[in-house]
């Protein structure tokens, strides 16, 4: 059960996306996303498809883990495509005792939910080929320049990098307190929601408990190695663009490019 | 009468993908009631898996378990009465208590069987008293207690239950000798009174000549050998070569043995170590005689 959560998961792998320079995937994942919103007719939003079935084809990444990544974001895809559905006004389809749908509600609804779908599975993407830590360590330097405003940015990426590490460390540890609870006759299967709440007292508080001693021992490990914050800190592994990461931004600003023109020339469907 | 049967117990982790391994593979065992038994093997060798599968905490992929000669799959639903018949102990159990007082984290284990008030209040004090606990410690916060108290008021959660068969994974790790000698004190005398059958997961191979009255060692996801101490013991070279230490008494006894000493085979405690030795000594032994 715990073993199913894909968010923040990464796919080890040799292709060109992997080797790009982790800033230049989080500024063209950026890119990519404030593309698929502003597309106004269908044709600009095929070249969205296209690009994002391209990247997949060349990350190497199976197919099927794009559906795993949807998974849990379904509920939400469902909401905003009724939502749209059943809220937009114009020409009537249906009108019906309080449903009312519209052609262009429809059509919202749709494009809506193929946008969403591009997202979740271009930010997938995104965390699919670059490791945790490559990601942050990319974060932190593209954040720089917000240091000017005493932003704390190397903290916030030393939390980050923190946090993805424990993730499965925390699984593992659950694992073993529920065992260990299970062994004393906990029932954590049967029962109402509010008893399966309950439940879960016995494993959540060992498990705060054992996380606070983490973080104290981390940290306690962390001064005696004379961690002082971003102070004087070098890196071992420099970020460098190479050209890799020029012909990735000039492939993605072309595709850009054509759905701004498109947008211009093109009449405006939705 | 066996409390607990196997019958080709397999267990394969991540079946079915590359990941595939047998951490366990064919292991057919019967254990007697009211013996204690110590358990030793590296790490790997499917010693925790094994435990496992006694108190129905992992299924077996191939194979079966009987627990007083029940399969105890049989019902999966009702697999949890097996956990209360067969009381397991984890590593480092001082990480699942949870409870405001040590008293309602020992009642944890007996709350759950649906005991009536009167008999659980009585379970919590009897295992308090056979791991120690005094009176003014069982209103405390578990947390306030320490180390080697708050292993006490875990082991004594589960002895609440008043399993037939307790199991303990390495009950001692990471406590000094004191608390070490306390704690298997208290189990060997727990196991005395209450004529419980006991399987102790050790690394310490003192701790298991000295307290326990079989041994079974594991290597290789199978069990290797199953048999009295003393005969485990007696074959110390074998289970070197496992890579396992035999205890230090049985190290020695082993070199003067081989430098022609006539001194027995089965010395793995420093008790019997001294009789052996007071015995050549009256007779005026020699080298080489």
């Amino acid at each position: 059960m715990l073993k199913d959560i894909t968010i923040g998961q990464y796919f080890p792998g040799h292709s060109v996306l992997h080797r790009l320079d982790p800033r230049m995937k989080i500024l063209l994942t950026i890119g990519y996303i404030v593309m698929l919103f502003t597309v106004s007719n269908p044709l600009g939003l095929g070249v969205g498809i296209l690009f994002l079935i391209f990247a997949y084809a060349i990350s190497k990444i199976p197919p099927k883990m794009i559906t795993k990544s949807l998974k849990p974001v379904i509920p939400i895809i469902i909401f905003t495509t009724l939502l749209n559905m059943f809220f937009v006004k114009g020409d009537p389809l249906v009108d019906w005792w309080i449903f009312h749908i519209s052609r262009q509600g429809l059509l919202t609804a749709v494009v809506m939910t193929i946008r969403i779908i591009c997202l979740i599975a271009g930010t997938s993407l995104l965390t699919y080929t670059t490791s945790p830590i490559t990601l942050t360590d990319g974060l932190e330097r593209l954040m720089k320049p917000l240091k000017k405003i005493h932003f704390p940015v190397h903290e916030l990426s030393m939390m980050m990098t923190i946090a993805l590490r424990f993730i499965p460390t925390l699984i593992e540890e659950t694992d073993k307190i529920m065992n260990a609870q299970k062994a004393r006759g906990a029932d954590l299967e049967s029962g109402g929601v509010i008893q399966r709440a309950k439940a879960l007292v016995p494993i959540l508080i060992p498990l705060f408990v054992s996380a606070f001693r983490r973080a104290d021992e981390l940290a306690l490990a962390m001064e005696c190695r004379c961690y002082r914050g971003d102070v004087g800190r070098t890196r071992m592994k420099q970020l460098h663009y190479s050209w890799q990461d020029g012909v990735a931004a000039a492939v993605t600003v072309l595709c850009i490019g054509m759905v701004v023109v498109v947008n211009i020339f093109a009449p405006v469907v939705f | 009468m066996s409390v607990i049967k196997t019958e080709h117990l397999t267990h394969t982790y991540s079946q079915g993908t590359s990941y595939e391994r047998a951490a366990i593979s064919d292991i057919n065992l019967e254990i007697e009631a009211g013996k204690m038994i110590g358990i030793i093997g590296h790490t790997g060798s499917g010693k925790s898996t094994l435990i496992q599968h006694f108190n129905g905490l992992l299924r077996p992929t191939e194979g079966k378990i009987y627990v007083d000669g029940e399969d105890i799959w049989e019902k999966p639903k009702e697999i949890r009465k097996v956990r209360f018949r067969v009381g397991l102990v984890f590593q480092y159990p001082e990480y699942q208590l949870f409870e405001d007082t040590v008293y309602q984290d020992i009642a944890f284990g007996p709350k759950n069987m649906g005991l009536s008030e009167e008999e659980i209040d009585r379970r919590v004090k009897e295992a308090a008293l056979f791991v120690g606990l005094k009176d003014d410690q069982m209103e405390k916060s578990p947390f306030e207690l320490s180390g080697g108290q708050k292993r006490r008021v875990a082991i004594a959660g589960v002895i609440a239950m008043s399993p037939e068969v307790l199991i303990l994974d390495e009950p001692t790790a990471g406590l000094d000798p004191k608390g070490r000698d306390r704690i298997l004190g208290q189990i060997l005398e727990y196991h005395q009174e209450q004529k419980k059958t006991i399987l102790l997961v050790s690394h310490s191979m003192e701790d298991v000549a000295k307290y326990t009255e079989q041994v079974l060692v594991m290597n290789h996801s199978r069990v290797d050998m199953f048999d009295d101490v003393e005969q485990v013991f007696s074959r110390s070279k074998e289970i070197e070569a496992m890579g396992l230490a035999v205890p230090q008494v049985s190290r020695v006894f082993l070199s003067l043995r081989e430098k022609g000493w006539p001194v027995p085979q089965n010395v793995y405690t420093v008790e019997r170590a001294k009789e052996a030795l007071e015995r050549i000594m009256q007779q005026g032994g020699k080298a080489h005689a």
